[in-house]
């Protein structure tokens, strides 16, 4: 797959293609697997693809709804083709995806656009951040990145390392600085420097930590102080790897700061992807985009459509 | 969740009484809930599968005991074969014959191998061994001067190996450079990687040739998902793990993962990290881990804290002058001391079950400041105050505000609670310590 030495430029379509082929071995393979030599869709059959999408991480929930779908229409004889299994979890798991509410990224403001991207520890915010600047460097934007990871060792230095990849600037102060100090110094230099787009990083912090919550909750107050309306977004990073988890956390940082969208990191990585759309069925927040590798243009627009083709072609 | 399952177990087996045995009926409708519990739980399907198999062996034909509801006997059959599954093997740690012990750190990325690695050195160390890190991870920008940053912090040696960016050139001179300075154990942090990734891999396997590592820890994230099984299984199969370091244990993730790796490695789950500060490591117990895939609580670690910070002479005192009626606001101070010796509350109350009258408790958010304050305020009393509540009039309220930099409105209100306290007290008349803690024990059973 793609590593640091990894092949050359590739389409988009091609790159969600990789990165989901994966759990495109296991999900849509497995449903072929079980769906072969039977001759009508049983009762074992749809236990064995309750399995297969719990398998994905969809969740004992969404993967019943899928399911109940699939019973009514079979009890209704409007189905009994086992080859049409496929088809009917595929435009169930559409249908879920496409029910978030469509909140439109990069809606026009004047001035800075405030970009903070909050998650837990280790899902990948900071290589994130640094996909993020290119993108809407390469767009033609006057971008800066602001490292309020002021807590992990490190943690500036990387961001320094991945603003330099993206070629944009960045406002730091020390490790162990307060963080929403940091966020005011790079607000009143984004101001003073005409800058179109100002990404936020943050610590990573487990949800379930009131007091880390508190000051995500003030960097937020002093964004929307400084100019109002920011943070235009409060992107969630979530790890493709996570469990039933990434629902929790989705839902307590939505009550903190309200998450306006997901981004999902190293789907590459890994044979699920299937919280996603655990998360649009509970939550409606729309998945904005996708990590699909190391390098720095390794980070795609999420589209439930080229996603679920992909998964299913 | 556990109120859940029990609820649901209950009503299963409410038709149940008079019955000798747990039939293979109630068996098979209680086995789903629990396959459901598991599943919630991010326990991989299969594990899930296999270990619901056993239990149905175990559990048919069960004599119902007398003690325990048809209900709480199947979950004590789950309990004890989750904690057989999980524990079983011994936890400690190998070392090798010839210096230094190498230990290999690899997992996923963003599992926390880093954070890991530093912690382990401080436990080591304080456990009477000088350990050695090093990281060989020259992909990630700035991984190796997080390492170097995160042994400053805990005090252990790092090699730091400027200008050399060939993992197996690092790994070799830090291993002579740990032979030469007499440390006895080399950590070594590795890249993160995805499992599927044969280049990376194959990289793993020549630092494993080279440096002969006593043990290979995989890192892994508690928030894990259905995806734990292969990636473990993957690293068990190019590299011999030895044992699992599971991380991010203080978020309300169930750390189903556990079981599932623990399944397909049969490999020991040695340490888990419960916290972002340096001593967060702490020893794996499998019977914790247990209630928490359950939804149980982890109420053994508060107990055994709880024992660790009390003073036992003090809280016999403490019931003492409660059963007396002579609780003093400096007894309630001492009181208070005594309970941030445990730690933050907000950790204290998320170790409690999530069942019965804990559930709400568990939710409250704690302001560690007010805390602080009620101490101030008790502290700028005079001995005499502080045992005869009766005398604080007004202008000695004024005074007590003053010096703890309070309101006379919090002065008055911390009185005003410390009455009541004392009122309810008196109606309780038992300890609250030691017989509290001890009752505490399987709320769910209760």
């Amino acid at each position: 797959m793609q590593t640091l030495f990894g092949p050359q430029e590739k389409g988009f379509f091609s790159k969600l293609k990789e990165a989901v082929a994966s759990t495109r071995s296991h999900l849509v393979t497995k449903i072929e697997d079980v769906v072969k030599g039977k001759k009508e869709i049983d009762a074992e059959l749809l236990d064995d693809l309750e399995a297969i999408l719990i398998g994905a991480d969809l969740g004992v929930e969404t993967s019943n709804e899928v399911l109940e779908k699939i019973r009514n229409q079979v009890s209704r004889k409007q189905i009994n083709d086992p080859t049409q299994l496929k088809f009917l979890v595929k435009d169930e798991l559409k249908r879920i995806l496409d029910s978030t509410d469509g909140r439109v990224l990069d809606k026009e403001v004047a001035g800075t656009r405030v970009i903070m991207v909050v998650g837990v520890n280790g899902v990948g915010k900071t290589t994130t951040i640094g996909k993020l600047a290119n993108l809407y460097r390469q767009k033609e934007k006057k971008v800066v990145v602001c490292a309020a990871d002021t807590f992990r060792a490190a943690a500036i230095e990387q961001l320094e390392i991945w603003g330099r990849r993206a070629g944009v600037d960045i406002i730091r102060q020390k490790t162990g600085a307060d963080p929403s100090a940091v966020l005011f110094d790079a607000i009143t230099a984004s101001k003073s420097r005409a800058i179109d787009i100002l990404i936020v990083d943050t610590a990573g912090r487990l949800h379930t930590k009131n007091n880390l919550m508190g000051e995500l909750e003030k960097m937020k107050r002093i964004a929307g102080r400084e100019i109002p309306g920011a943070p235009h977004e409060v992107l969630l990073v979530i790890d493709a790897t996570t469990g039933q988890n990434g629902l929790v956390q989705a839902r307590e940082f939505t009550r903190s700061v309200g998450v306006s969208g997901i981004i999902l990191a190293k789907l590459d990585g890994t044979a699920k992807g299937g919280i996603v759309v655990a998360i649009a069925r509970d939550l409606k927040i729309p998945i904005q985009y996708v990590g699909v590798g190391e390098k720095v243009d390794d980070l795609i627009q999420f589209s439930s459509e080229h996603y679920i083709n992909s998964l299913f072609e | 969740m556990l109120d859940q399952l029990s609820q649901k177990l209950q009503t299963i087996f409410r038709n149940l009484r008079g019955e000798g045995k747990l039939s293979p009926d109630h068996i098979e409708q209680a086995l789903r809930e629990i396959r459901l519990a598991l599943l919630e739980a991010d326990v991989n399907f299969k594990v899930v599968k296999q270990f619901i198999e056993r239990i149905k062996v175990r559990a048919l034909g069960q004599e119902v005991m007398e003690s325990l509801s048809p209900s709480h006997q199947v979950i004590k059959i789950v309990r004890d074969e989750l904690v057989e599954t999980l524990g079983g093997t011994s936890p400690r740690l190998n070392f090798s014959a010839k210096l230094p012990s190498v230990f290999l750190i690899v997992g996923l990325q963003g599992s926390g191998k880093t954070t890991s690695t530093g912690k382990l050195a401080r436990w080591l160390n304080r456990n009477g061994h000088r350990s050695y890190l090093v990281s060989i991870d020259v992909y990630r920008p700035a991984a190796r001067e997080q390492l170097s940053i995160i042994a400053r912090e805990v005090d252990v040696s790092v090699y730091a190996g400027e200008g050399v960016d060939d993992p197996l050139k690092l790994c070799r001179e830090a291993l002579r450079e740990a032979g030469n300075s007499g440390y006895d154990v080399l950590l070594i942090d590795t890249a993160g990687r995805l499992h599927i990734d044969e280049q990376l891999m194959q990289e793993l396997r020549k630092v494993k040739e080279l440096a002969n590592p006593s043990e290979i820890l995989f890192v892994a994230d508690a928030m894990t998902g259905q995806d734990a099984v292969k990636s473990a299984q993957e690293f068990h199969n190019q590299l011999g793990l030895t044992g699992v370091i599971l991380t991010k244990l203080d978020g309300d993730a169930r750390g189903g993962a556990a079981l599932s790796i623990k399944t397909v490695t049969g490999q020991p789950i040695k340490f888990v990290g419960v916290g972002e500060k340096y001593d967060a490591l702490e020893l794996f117990h499998p019977d914790r881990l247990v209630s928490r895939i359950l939804g149980m609580g982890d109420v053994l670690s508060l107990i055994e804290k709880a024992e660790e910070a009390i003073d036992h002479k003090k809280a016999l005192e403490f019931e003492k002058k409660l059963r007396s009626d002579s609780f003093t606001l400096e007894d309630f101070r001492d009181q208070l001391r005594q309970m941030r010796k445990l730690g933050p509350l907000e950790q204290i109350l998320s170790m409690l079950p999530q069942v019965g009258p804990f559930k709400e408790l568990t939710k409250v958010k704690v302001d560690e400041k007010e805390l602080l304050h009620i101490e101030a305020i008790i502290n700028s009393m005079t001995p005499k105050e502080r045992n005869h509540h009766q005398i604080i009039n007004g202008s000695r309220r004024k005074r007590i505000a003053r010096g703890s930099g309070t309101s006379v409105q919090q002065v008055n209100q911390l009185l005003k609670q410390y009455v009541q306290a004392r009122k309810m007290m008196k109606q309780v008349g038992s300890g609250i310590f030691g017989k509290r803690f001890g009752r505490m024990k399987l709320p769910d059973l209760g």
